[in-house]
């Protein structure tokens, strides 16, 4: 819980920061101090320390392994202050205003953490969802932006929606917000428990963008500024897969049996739609969107799945993805053109931060040594000791070597193209940029061969 | 006292949900639009006020001192200031689009794309 006072409290200073300085540096640097204490504030609570004790009458409850996941996050919040910082003061005259928005957004993600009762579930996805819809729109003068806005705000109202239905359905059903009054009882499904749990799945298949409701994925990671794509592609969404996931065992977890095939459609359609529709893509901004809904294919496995190894599973991809995405994306926010053929010659220019994307993108792509290829399959080991459903797994072992082609194709072009007229060398990068991306490939690498610094944790 | 059976209020809620999503679905005027959701919202505050009286009278027989069924009458009021917040953040989007493209169709966006 201290992470969500702390963070709100951050928000409110940097907006006010915002009228006490017009120096845009100084406003990163105390973002970065801003991640940096509520990382440290929620490690605090771990260790046992609580700034403060509110009776929430069992609403909000963290265990260790809300703490961890919550310290993925903020960790991966760090990592993009430290490499998209440049970035987010550029987008607009007061920085201020939207590292405010970042922090209250992650406030909604502690909220999501440790939530036990809908209507926290409800609070929190609103409380990360409305700054989003800021985030998507804050190029003002460019149409591309306003229309992401305008999409990913009517979409996420509409998926919002759903979901209140489906919570007033399960409360007509049993009576409590409470997940575990939800769970109990009879395993037979009346029929209002049916009704409200499709259209929970619905509103949350929405907001982790799994098809087949995933069509405003790509248009609104497209049009929004790269940086806040960076954000909501990764933290954003790893966010809500971690209430997708805490639901579904929460409320819905005795009668596994009855939604896992519907779970295993979404996983399938998700799998085959991202990936295939990735291959065709010529902007790389565009091939990454896909690419995240193909990745949320992966991580809708574990939510099929729903055993221990899933769920720390889970965690571990939520670090990889996040972590490699996070680089990737911060590299793309310096180029000013998005295509393939930018990356030509992007090698030889920039030996270093080339191979760190490599990777990434390595990672992304699952291949040994990397933390991807673990978090992979930490999600296939998860679906086969379930016991049911052998194909998904060939499914999306097939989807992962379709995955290998498109990651590649940035790789070849870095690499293996020569550049016209020096387009990628007058990209500079700073030191302390390069220092940033050496921590993450590490961080990827590292994981890659001890998955259980992170695993022993949960 | 004569209760009206709850499935009553549980058609009028799906219809005003059904409207609100099929008009979500076909109209193109993006304001209408947000006008629909906001009547699929209410239509869920209806539901759940509906419910919590439900739960409460069937609790009232047992215990007369019994707070069942409050927690849905307070759900009810944080959709409403969601819902309000929501507003505040599309309005001012759809303002900005149609400072841009002096229209409010989402039509418009689409023919941009290609």
């Amino acid at each position: 819980m201290n992470s969500i006072l702390v963070s709100v409290l951050w928000g409110i200073l940097l907006m006010y920061a915002g009228f006490l300085t017009k120096n845009k540096r100084s406003i990163s640097v105390l973002a970065v101090v801003g991640a940096v204490a509520v990382l440290s504030a929620n490690a605090l609570e771990y260790m046992g320390l609580s700034f403060f004790d509110i009776d929430t009458k069992g609403m909000l409850f963290y265990n260790p392994y809300s703490y961890i996941f919550l310290v993925v996050i903020h960790a991966s919040l760090l990592l993009y202050f430290l490499l998209s910082g440049t970035e987010v003061e550029e987008t607009a005259a007061t920085p201020s205003d939207h590292y405010a928005l970042i922090f209250f957004v992650a406030s909604g993600i502690s909220i999501i953490a440790g939530f036990k009762s809908l209507l926290m579930l409800f609070l929190g996805i609103e409380i990360i969802s409305i700054p989003l819809y800021v985030l998507a729109g804050s190029d003002k003068s460019n149409l591309k932006s306003n229309e992401a806005a305008l999409k990913y705000f009517l979409m996420g109202a509409f998926s919002t929606g759903l979901m209140l239905m489906g919570i007033a359905f399960l409360y007509g059903d049993s009576g409590t917000f409470y997940l575990e009054g939800i769970n109990m009882g009879a395993t037979e499904m009346s029929p209002l428990k049916a009704i409200g749990g499709v259209l929970i799945l619905a509103s949350m298949a929405f907001k982790v963008s799994a098809a087949p409701f995933h069509f405003w994925t790509p248009d609104v990671y497209d049009g929004s500024p790269t940086v806040f794509t960076s954000f909501m592609a990764t933290i954003v969404k790893s966010a809500a897969f971690f209430a997708f996931i805490k639901l579904f065992e929460g409320a819905f977890g005795k009668i596994q049996g009855q939604w896992q095939v519907l779970l295993a459609v979404i996983t399938a359609l998700t799998l085959i739609v991202g990936n295939i529709t990735a291959v065709f893509q010529q902007s790389v901004k565009r091939m990454l969107s896909y690419s995240s809904i193909a990745q949320a294919g992966f991580m809708v496995m574990g939510i099929f799945a729903m055993n221990l190894m899933a769920k720390q599973g889970l965690v571990l991809y939520f670090a990889a993805y996040s972590v490699a995405s996070i680089a990737i994306f911060a590299v793309l926010a310096k180029l000013k053109d998005h295509s393939v053929d930018a990356f030509n010659g992007f090698a030889k220019a920039h030996p270093l931060v080339a191979a760190v994307v490599l990777i990434c993108l390595l990672s992304l792509a699952g291949v040994p040594l990397t933390a991807g290829f673990f978090a992979k399959y930490y999600m296939l080991v998860a679906v086969l000791k379930n016991g049911t459903m052998y194909w998904l797994p060939v499914l999306a072992i097939v989807c992962a070597a379709v995955s290998v082609y498109y990651y590649f194709r940035v790789i070849q072009a870095m690499y293996f193209k020569e550049t016209e007229a020096g387009s990628v060398a007058e990209i500079q990068f700073s030191s302390s940029f390069k220092v940033i991306m050496v921590v993450c490939a590490l961080l990827i690498i590292g994981l890659g061969i001890h998955p259980d610094w992170l695993m022993d944790l949960l | 006292m004569q209760v009206m059976p709850i499935n009553y209020y549980i058609f009028l809620s799906v219809a005003l949900f059904t409207i609100g999503i099929v008009g979500v679905l076909t109209r193109r005027n993006a304001i209408i639009i947000f006008m629909c959701i906001e009547l699929m919202l209410n239509a869920v505050n209806v539901l759940l006020v509906a419910f919590s009286k439900m739960h409460h009278l069937n609790a009232f027989a047992a215990d007369q001192l019994t707070t069942v069924g409050t927690e849905a009458q307070l759900f009810v009021f944080f959709i409403m200031v969601v819902a309000a917040a929501e507003v505040t953040v599309g309005l001012a989007i759809i303002v900005m689009l149609y400072r841009n493209i002096h229209s409010v169709d989402i039509n418009f966006l689409n023919r941009l794309k290609h």
